[in-house]
């Protein structure tokens, strides 16, 4: 068999990961691994998981990792950097881990300014559960607890734009997309140049997940593409 | 006579004794009776710059950002009560799967709920058993302010040296009051290393995908607690060898229980007492030793049984000897309730 080529921070080892097909997390991943490879950070990046599906990334890396729990990666995160302010510190929660039950930790990490590189994937769902709704969820997205759309918000929840309103002028918030890989890979770059610069960077990123969806590989993305309508691409502060 | 007193409150000695231990890195949230250690350690840490202080958005993060620069190598700590208490049970458990000398301070005060603010003996179930866990931390329990200033130390040397969770289970009575204590008594530390960016890469996780892998971990977590218990557990057993009457009382009414000890000895009474310091692990032997003579076991704390349920359940097999309690839930006991409780039944 060929190996895939790989980032050289990507632990070989507990490859092929346990993601479903068709998840977002292994692209991100990859990307997040290429990115500290071309910044050569390695040797002083620590790497911080969430509880959710990127919980099974506690292996991915060749990187000293801890997982925590569900909504804990950032305080964390804050407390790692504070004992060691130069090292740095990359940590990944989904949406239900950020904008839910770890919201107040992600504002208030945003709200002092403290320089980690929080990364939120957006999948509008919690996906490790089976799929329930979520602070994302879309108006009248059928998941499993909001069944015939019923339950959902009119408005979900816009993490980097709901930072900004607490973050300092300096903080890196951004919305990235699997639809848009390389502007992805620019805006991770960003948050963790922004972090060696001592601010709060988060890069949210809208990504698949076809198992919980319900949907093929064209569905996938024209729900991404949905998904860009109400999320919108871009930096929301810089 | 030792040579320097120094008249503090409770609260100042923890920081002063969690300072002497090697502490350079505190989280916390604010809340009575404890909140005072929060605010003394701010004030330390804003004039140096060793010293790091994060007051955080509630106790679960505190606890989390804890366990972050307990990873960086720092010798982190956090204070609590109550509801903190209860809220903070959450990063103890990953500490204690993680194998982290997280070291807390808790302030005990009356529950359920907010209950009252200064005092109780309530938060012992939860010290010992709090989480989604078999209890894998140590909890001591001091009884004076002059214990407090030496176990706080203790404390840190004992999360370090075994890397289990350590709480220091106290209240506010023991620790708003202020009194003259030997601060020289000053233990040797035990040193702290970094756990990441030391060369050695860790990938550490909390989540286990299958039941015979988290069993081969909890069996050497298990196995560790046992052989380190043996070395850690601690308890004051105070003229029991002829006693008819034994006291079991801990924390501030141990210290109570103390005095009532040497009252009704003086007037010719055999009553002795028996003081775990370390609340789990639980001197056991040393119990079932001191009830050896006892007609009558007189339990006395400030809960509806928590304390009383322990002992009880150490000396069921052990004696033959009738339990009398004295349970005052979330209410002070005094050494004078004491003495009449044991004239009460004593024959």
């Amino acid at each position: 068999m060929i190996e895939p080529r790989r980032p050289q921070s990507v632990n070989s080892k507990s490859k092929p990961s346990n993601f479903c097909p068709g998840c977002g997390y292994g692209v991100i991943l990859k990307i997040l691994g290429q990115v500290i490879d071309e910044m050569e950070i390695a040797p002083r990046t620590v790497f911080s998981v969430d509880i959710g599906c990127n919980l099974l990334a506690w292996d991915y890396y060749e990187l000293d990792t801890v997982q925590t729990h569900h909504g804990r990666v950032t305080p964390l995160a804050v407390g790692y950097k504070r004992a060691n302010k130069d090292g740095l510190m990359i940590g990944v929660a989904g949406d239900g881990g950020l904008y839910a039950i770890g919201l107040q930790s992600f504002l208030h990490a945003a709200h002092r300014d403290d320089a980690v590189t929080i990364i939120g994937v957006n999948n509008t769902l919690y996906a490790m559960t089976g799929g329930q709704l979520g602070p994302t969820t879309l108006p009248h997205q059928v998941t499993d607890s909001s069944p015939e759309g019923k339950f959902t918000y009119d408005k979900p929840i816009l993490g980097p734009e709901l930072a900004q309103g607490v973050a300092n002028r300096e903080a890196y918030l951004a919305r990235a997309s699997l639809l848009n890989i390389s502007q992805m890979k620019q805006m991770l770059k960003k948050a963790i140049e922004r972090q060696i610069a001592g601010h709060f960077s988060f890069v949210e990123i809208l990504s698949f997940c076809p198992i919980n969806w319900k949907t093929n590989a064209r569905e996938s993305i024209e729900m991404v593409e949905l998904m860009e309508k109400t999320f919108k691409v871009g930096v929301i502060n810089e | 006579m030792p040579k320097k007193l120094e008249l503090l409150t409770g609260n100042e000695v923890v920081v002063k004794a969690a300072l002497l231990a090697g502490a350079d890195f505190f989280a916390g949230y604010p809340i009575t009776p404890s909140t005072e250690i929060m605010s003394g350690w701010a004030k330390l840490a804003a004039r140096d710059p060793r010293l790091e202080f994060l007051q955080t958005e509630d106790e679960t993060s505190a606890g989390m950002a804890v366990i972050g620069a307990l990873l960086a190598g720092k010798k982190a700590w956090t204070v609590t009560a109550g509801v903190g208490h209860v809220l903070i049970q959450d990063p103890l458990v990953l500490a204690e799967t993680l194998q982290l000398p997280f070291v807390m301070y808790v302030g005990q005060r009356g529950g359920p709920s907010t209950g009252t603010v200064i005092y109780s003996q309530q938060e012992l179930n939860l010290a010992r058993y709090g989480g989604n866990s078999e209890g894998l931390r140590v909890v001591y329990a001091p009884s004076n302010i002059q214990e407090l200033f030496e176990i706080t130390q203790k404390a840190f040397n004992t999360a370090w040296r075994y890397r289990f969770p350590t709480i220091i289970l106290g209240d506010g009575y023991l620790t708003k009051t202020l009194s003259p204590v030997d601060t020289e008594k000053v233990l040797p530390r035990e040193k702290a290393e970094a756990y990441f960016l030391n060369g050695d890469i860790k990938n550490w996780r909390n989540c286990f995908s299958r039941e015979d892998e988290l069993a081969e971990h909890l069996n050497k977590l298990f196995a560790k607690y046992a052989s380190a218990s043996r070395q850690i557990v601690e308890a004051e057993k105070f003229v029991t060898t002829d006693a008819k009457v034994v006291i079991f009382a801990w924390g501030t009414v141990g210290f109570a229980a103390e005095t009532a000890v040497v009252n009704l000895r003086k007037v010719g009474k055999k009553v002795g007492l028996f003081r775990p310091i370390t609340m789990r692990p639980f001197d056991d032997k040393g119990a079932i030793k001191a009830v050896k003579k006892a007609e009558k076991i007189l339990i006395a704390e400030s809960s509806g049984g928590q304390f009383g349920r322990i002992v009880r359940e150490i000396l069921a097999q052990a004696t033959e000897a009738e339990f009398v309690r004295l349970y005052k839930p979330a209410e002070g006991i005094t050494a004078e309730e004491i003495e009449e409780k044991v004239k009460e039944v004593y024959k």
